[in-house]
């Protein structure tokens, strides 16, 4: 047999006809839907009089657009209500579970699927979202599509694609103090730039990734979109069975002896082919932020903001420019210091409970900045459960942060949350884009652990100091 | 869909790099149920100031330009999957989008709604926006069926890839859900071949 990856087994497996000149047709195990990228799938279906043709292969929640605070009331924006009812209303058309608004399973659906215990090893996995590659922290193939293939996996189960090529990215060697997930994969993106593995479907590992936990590995796969990456995913392991057991749909008994033999069958075997590979040591790793308008604008928190000189590409000085006008920034100028008006500590990357603990474990019986407004939005209603049962919430209100309702919240510049126009904001999310967190808004994207740090100062600062 | 098969028109050049989707429609306009109307806040917050007056500099409100034609900077479309990216472009009449490289799933949904992305080398997106510049009224000519791109005054011309498969769904204005609805029974055989 000739040697694999773990990407070629999960993909060819799925393949329903490959013939030349066509993509392939892949079967799809699992399809999240949400309220943005799903209403006009289902008028499609509905104006080629088609069912959905596998409806509990398909989950739905609502966490775009909905409001994070007084989620019991109506939502008071108009059409972000209709959204948010016409999913409603769509499920309950044809057939589709909905952990809507109010329902206890709710929350982002990159956080809800994981933690429910539906997204396992070895599926295929979409969703009308980039950051579906989250879930390939579980073994998974798992990538963001349009509206058109929602459609299309509503009507077949099946979606066509061109099979990527194959990159593999070995972190090795033991992360430093104050050294986390978010700082891995800012520091991979700021290495190969917010385009360097665009085509190639990415497996992570080495001895550092293999030490993270489940959670730690969902914000790395969940940024592979950051750098271009059709996905990213992991191969299982004893972490990620500990993690799936006893999860409420994950399989039980006899199922799950059975699900656990094939999932140990699921890693790349030595020798297999990969189209590049790229390897770093996880002792050049720091505390990352970022400082302009892609995520491949990081920089070593201790580090200074580069000059145009600096640049290894001359062709990027114009973009680069612009990001710093952008940002209010300067050429050459420390990002420590840099002061902060936001800290946002939640989206599909950092919303989970070790994230949380991590923040709680830096603010615990301290208080913010004065000038500092810091929101933290749990990822989930579990979520937000479980952290309320640990007193992590009292930890963060008495710092005087706004514990929220959860959903993806100031991450995307969608619902009520948003950052004033040229306010900065320390976020633990995923993108800073030109207003991504609201008109003008500017973001720097670090970890929990940083966006703790600059909470309680009112500025950039590195958390190192603070443990 | 919509055919595609031969364009001449005028370009519209946006000389910069990894554009993302938020900036071809940022997401509070991302409200709608359906496709259409999405054309008026394309590049909205490049386009207009915060109380809606349009912004002189940005090449949308600049007279000199127009087209059915977007050419663009490396990494076009990078960041969120909102197909509402393509349908803005489309119902804002742009046919097709060049650049030297795109992102993934931007491309795919592109390709899903009549939009061709052309991909030509850095040295012909170079001499593209140099023609552009010298002249505003440079045609351009995007050939399918024959995977060309022509700046037609300066006889210049380079070849472009596109999937066989998407070409002639493009040519022929084909869906990829006419051709997976096709194969609804080889799609139930593999289910029951692999326990689905």
């Amino acid at each position: 047999m000739e040697p694999k990856t773990l990407f070629d087994k999960i993909w060819d497996s799925h393949v329903v006809k490959s013939q030349p000149g066509y993509p392939d047709v892949l079967y799809i195990d699992r399809h999240f839907i949400h309220e943005v990228t799903s209403p006009q799938a289902f008028a499609g279906l509905r104006r080629r009089g088609l069912p959905v043709f596998r409806p509990h292969r398909t989950v739905a929640t609502a966490d775009h657009n909905v409001p994070t605070k007084d989620q019991h009331l109506p939502i008071k924006d108009a059409l972000s209500r209709m959204q948010v009812e016409t999913l409603t209303k769509n499920c309950a058309d044809f057939g589709i579970e909905l952990y809507g608004l109010g329902h206890p399973y709710q929350g982002i659906v990159h956080v809800i699927g994981p933690e429910l215990g539906i997204t396992q090893p070895g599926m295929t996995i979409v969703c009308g979202d980039s950051h579906t590659s989250t879930h390939g922290a579980f073994g998974t193939i798992a990538f963001g599509i349009g509206t058109s293939e929602v459609e299309q996996v509503l009507a077949t189960q099946c979606i066509l694609q061109y099979k990527p090529k194959r990159m593999k990215i070995e972190v090795n060697g033991s992360l430093g103090k104050g050294v986390t997930a978010k700082d891995i994969i800012l520091y991979i993106i700021s290495k190969i730039s917010a385009g360097g593995a665009t085509g190639y479907f990415v497996e992570y590992a080495g001895s550092a990734i293999r030490s993270l936990s489940m959670e730690g590995r969902m914000t790395i796969c969940n940024m592979s979109i950051e750098m271009g990456a059709r996905g990213g995913l992991i191969a299982p392991d004893q972490t990620t069975f500990d993690y799936l057991q006893g999860r409420l749909f994950a399989p039980k008994e006899e199922a799950w002896e059975k699900a656990l033999a094939y999932w140990k069958t699921l890693y790349s075997d030595p020798d297999a082919p990969f189209d590049r590979i790229l390897t770093f040591d996880a002792s050049d790793i720091e505390p990352m932020i970022t400082y302009g308008t892609n995520p491949g604008m990081g920089i070593k928190i201790t580090d200074r903001i580069p000059t145009a000189e600096e640049l290894s590409n001359p062709a990027e000085i114009l973009s680069f420019r612009k990001a710093l006008q952008y940002m209010g920034l300067c050429e050459g100028q420390p990002i420590q210091g840099q002061k902060v008006d936001y800290v946002f500590i939640g989206s599909c990357t950092n919303s989970r409970i070790e994230d949380l603990r991590l923040v709680a474990s830096i603010v615990k019986g301290k208080k913010k900045a004065p000038h500092v407004e810091v929101w933290v939005i749990p990822g989930s209603q579990q979520v937000s459960k479980q952290a309320q049962a640990e007193g992590l919430d009292r930890i963060f209100t008495e710092a005087g942060f706004e514990w929220r309702g959860a959903g993806c919240s100031a991450c995307l510049g969608m619902n009520e949350d948003k950052i004033p126009a040229g306010k900065y904001c320390i976020s633990t999310s995923n993108r800073n884009f030109e207003g991504r967190q609201g008109p003008g808004a500017r973001t720097f994207l670090a970890s929990p652990l940083s966006a703790a740090a600059a909470a309680l100062k009112g500025y950039i600062t590195d958390v190192r100091e603070m443990l | 869909m919509r055919k595609f098969t031969t364009l001449v028109s005028r370009a519209v050049p946006l000389p910069v790099e990894n554009i993302d989707t938020d900036q071809i429609v940022p997401a509070r306009f991302l409200k709608a149920t359906t496709r259409e109307g999405f054309g008026e806040n394309l590049f909205r917050d490049w386009r207009y100031h915060p109380d809606g007056t349009p912004k002189a500099d940005f090449v949308l409100n600049n007279p000199l330009y127009k087209g059915e034609i977007l050419v663009t900077g490396k990494n076009f479309g990078c960041g969120s999957s909102r197909e509402h990216a393509a349908w803005a472009l489309a119902d804002y009449g742009f046919r097709a989008v060049v650049s030297s490289f795109f992102a993934d799933i931007f491309k795919n949904n592109a390709l899903n709604n009549g939009i061709l992305p052309v991909v030509v080398t850095d040295e012909f997106l170079k001499k593209i926006f140099a023609a552009i510049e010298a002249d505003p009224q440079t045609l351009i000519e995007i050939n399918l069926a024959q995977q060309t791109i022509t700046l037609l005054a300066h006889s210049l011309q380079e070849s472009f890839d596109i999937n066989p498969y998407k070409k002639t769904c493009l040519l022929n204005g084909y869906d990829d859900i006419d051709y997976l609805l096709s194969l609804k029974t080889e799609i139930e055989t593999y289910e029951q071949l692999h326990g689905k």
